[in-house]
């Protein structure tokens, strides 16, 4: 038996080997977007698929993203399982009405005669020094539409295994891939791969007592960061990473609040009418009677997203969830 | 080095030669309608097609008449009526194989039924007791499409599917002049074209899109024309003219289905009734427009093109109107059936399974049914 050894890989690395490993698993999975073939895509996820699989299975679209999204639906209904890129959260917005008003509800409105099993890879959030329309964090206008999963990793091995469940599932699945996370590394081995994880799950990513972070993708590391520096201040804080944020983990999260009795919510999405508002009232519903505070957010400002040079005052930093995390009525412990 | 100097360096050429990516010529539509009816074209028309048209437009007219006269009885919700259409409508569905798909928009009810759905599970989405009445893979025919030209992408993707899985299968697409303005119309065609999918798009220009008339709608030479921008033939035809219609298709479809790409076929129609039962038409057009347009009625066009042939005589006649009456009885005896409707359906399909989130939903919804019932009981 060989070891193979544990390398550190990039998310960018393990969603292609994702891609690559479903399309070689299943032959009706299809790879198609702007620049996703010759190109290997502008964030190079899709590089070296239509060199192994060929073009018709890793297609280079025209430059239309409704057309892009309606003709998967097409593919979808004749037994294809299309992978589809949008290039840019900002961009994925003309194929918003394919989405809302036919992904979304193909099954529902044929009484599951007609599923359509499409995997949505949008790459979202801040960060990484965009111009305008390159940094949306678009995931309230998904989760707000029934009849679609909505998944973000926030690891290489959940990109890997995450994206193989979005693709295997026979539900539309808006894979939200966090653009600053892209290029992070951490140990995984792309010889073995992580075993598909389940859709709908959170997962604790450290545990603590005093208080805990919800969060997801982009802002998980951000969170980490927080709980690492919150030591000092003499709190131990959990971070719960929600990997899927519709279905919902409701039993994972309270359990974790019902644990520690104070909670933050964390998004880089604005607070308004944002994933924060949804979460708090359902840990607020569910777990009154443990909570020391009211449930807080710490989110991106209701504001267009800033210009880049901006950009890191409107980001949820370590400094803004730690002040939160005081404003949790720690004075009525003492 | 001076700036002289430096441009001393560089030797302007000419560009790469250009030359046009597609002959645009072939692509052209006729400068006038293709019709059938009542020209020398008819001689060589198939009488047993000339026939089964005939009795299919009457059916279709009377089906038509008989699903608006239920929305007066509320037994539909809306009905968005074909009435003058019928041979678009007919034309659509007899030109497609067994193993072909029909892309409808919501007024091409007489199209799907035409193509074998059952005819009360084509009035599920109008009667309201749920979306698709019908299972889309069992005639091959897509969900009625309410929001406009969004079907289009979708009869491409298909098509494209089919053939990348090397099956013989062209999709039919069908939409109205309003929805050739969306975006999604223009985006269907780029990918037909570019992929060279076996698909047909048929325009039914029937003059109106709700109240708007065709030249606030475009300011194309005609709709056929936007064809040549895609690089695929645009065909103009009567569409009060089955058998012109039905030819038109034909080829079109025939063409497809030999590999040789995408058409887009503009019909010129009339709606001869409103947008739907709960629209008022006088509002934006005169009753000699809609005159002018009854004179050129499409089932009278037929049925004078095969009486004056002796291909019909009063009896044909009476034992199709026969039949769309038997249909119509039928309709409105199971139209006027209450459908069973299951609450709890709410959930059933929104997913494969249902969300921890709507399984909650769901518990709800069933203890509301619950306390209801026995409320009634306590009540009775």
């Amino acid at each position: 038996m060989t070891t193979v050894a544990v390398r550190p890989a990039t998310m960018a690395q393990a969603l292609t080997r994702a891609l690559r490993d479903a399309m070689a698993a299943d032959e009706s999975v299809h790879v198609m977007g702007e620049d996703v073939g010759t190109l290997g895509g502008v964030f190079r996820v899709t590089d070296g698929l239509a060199r192994e699989f060929g073009e018709e299975r890793c297609t280079d679209t025209p430059l239309a993203e409704a057309g892009i999204l309606g003709t998967a639906v097409g593919m979808a209904m004749y037994g294809l399982r299309p992978v589809v890129e949008m290039q840019f959260d900002a961009f994925a917005y003309p194929a918003f009405e394919q989405l809302v008003s036919h992904v979304a509800r193909m099954r529902n409105r044929t009484r599951g005669a007609m599923p359509l099993p499409l995997t949505i890879r949008v790459p979202y959030g801040g960060g990484i020094g965009g111009v305008e329309h390159h940094s949306d964090s678009s995931e309230a206008y998904y989760m707000a539409t029934p009849g679609l999963h909505v998944v973000t990793p926030a690891t290489v091995a959940d990109a890997y295994g995450l994206l193989r469940a979005a693709i295997a599932s026979d539900d539309p699945v808006v894979f939200l891939e966090p653009k600053r996370l892209y290029w992070s590394k951490d140990s995984w081995n792309p010889e073995d791969p992580t075993p598909v994880e389940p859709i709908g799950r959170a997962v604790v990513r450290r545990s603590g007592r005093s208080a805990t972070l919800i969060t997801y993708g982009p802002s998980v590391v951000v969170c980490m960061e927080a709980a690492e520096a919150a030591r000092a201040e003499g709190w131990e804080l959990e971070v719960v990473d929600l990997r899927s944020l519709v279905p919902f983990d409701d039993e994972t999260v309270c359990a974790s609040v019902r644990r520690t009795g104070r909670a933050v919510v964390v998004h880089e999405s604005g607070s308004f009418a944002g994933p924060g508002g949804e979460i708090a009232a359902r840990v607020t519903e569910r777990c009154f009677h443990h909570l020391e505070a009211p449930v807080l957010r710490v989110a991106g400002f209701d504001v267009p997203y800033p210009p880049p040079m901006l950009e890191r005052h409107h980001l949820p930093g370590v400094d803004r969830i730690l002040d939160a995390v005081g404003r949790l009525q720690w004075e009525a412990e003492s | 080095m001076t700036v002289m100097e430096q441009r001393g360096a560089y030797r302007p050429t000419p560009p790469p030669a250009w030359q046009p990516r597609t002959d645009p010529a072939p692509l052209l539509p006729d400068a006038e309608p293709y019709r059938v009816l009542g020209t020398k074209a008819a001689d060589r028309a198939d009488p047993e097609l000339l026939r089964t048209l005939y009795a299919r437009l009457v059916h279709g007219r009377r089906y038509n008449a008989q699903a608006t006269a239920l929305t007066k009885q509320g037994r539909l919700a809306v009905y968005p009526s074909s009435t003058g259409q019928e041979a678009c409508e007919i034309a659509a569905a007899l030109v497609l194989q067994e193993q072909d798909w029909l892309f409808p928009s919501y007024r091409d009810t007489l199209a799907v039924v035409a193509r074998g759905v059952d005819p009360v599970e084509a009035l599920t989405l109008l009667r309201g007791d749920w979306h698709t009445g019908y299972d889309p893979h069992e005639h091959r025919v897509a969900p009625l499409s309410t929001p406009l030209a969004t079907q289009l992408p979708h009869a491409v993707g298909l098509a494209h599917a089919a053939r990348i899985k090397g099956d013989d299968v062209v999709a039919l697409a069908m939409v109205g002049d309003g929805g050739t303005s969306e975006g999604d119309f223009h985006e269907a065609l780029n990918f037909a074209a570019v992929w060279q999918a076996p698909v047909v798009f048929l325009v039914q220009n029937n003059g109106f899109a709700i109240s708007v008339p065709l030249d606030k709608q475009t300011a194309a030479p005609s709709l056929a024309h936007k064809a040549v921008g895609y690089g695929m033939p645009g065909r103009l035809v009567d569409g009060n003219d089955a058998a012109a219609v039905h030819e038109v298709l034909s080829d079109a479809v025939r063409h497809a289905r030999a590999g040789g790409g995408p058409t887009l076929v503009e019909a010129i129609t009339y709606r001869v009734d409103a947008h739907t039962n709960a629209d008022d038409a006088t509002r934006y057009r005169g009753d000699a427009e809609v005159e002018t347009w009854r004179r050129h009625d499409p089932i009278e066009l037929l049925e004078r093109e095969l009486t004056e042939r002796g291909l019909l005589d009063e009896d044909g006649i009476r034992s199709a109107r026969e039949d769309a009456e038997t249909m119509a009885a039928d309709l409105r005896a199971r139209m006027n059936q209450d459908p069973v409707l299951d609450p709890m359906d709410l959930f059933a399909h929104v997913y494969a399974e249902p969300t921890p989130h709507l399984r909650e939903q769901r518990a709800q919804l069933q203890a509301e049914l619950e306390a209801e019932a026995e409320s009634e009981g306590t009540h009775r």
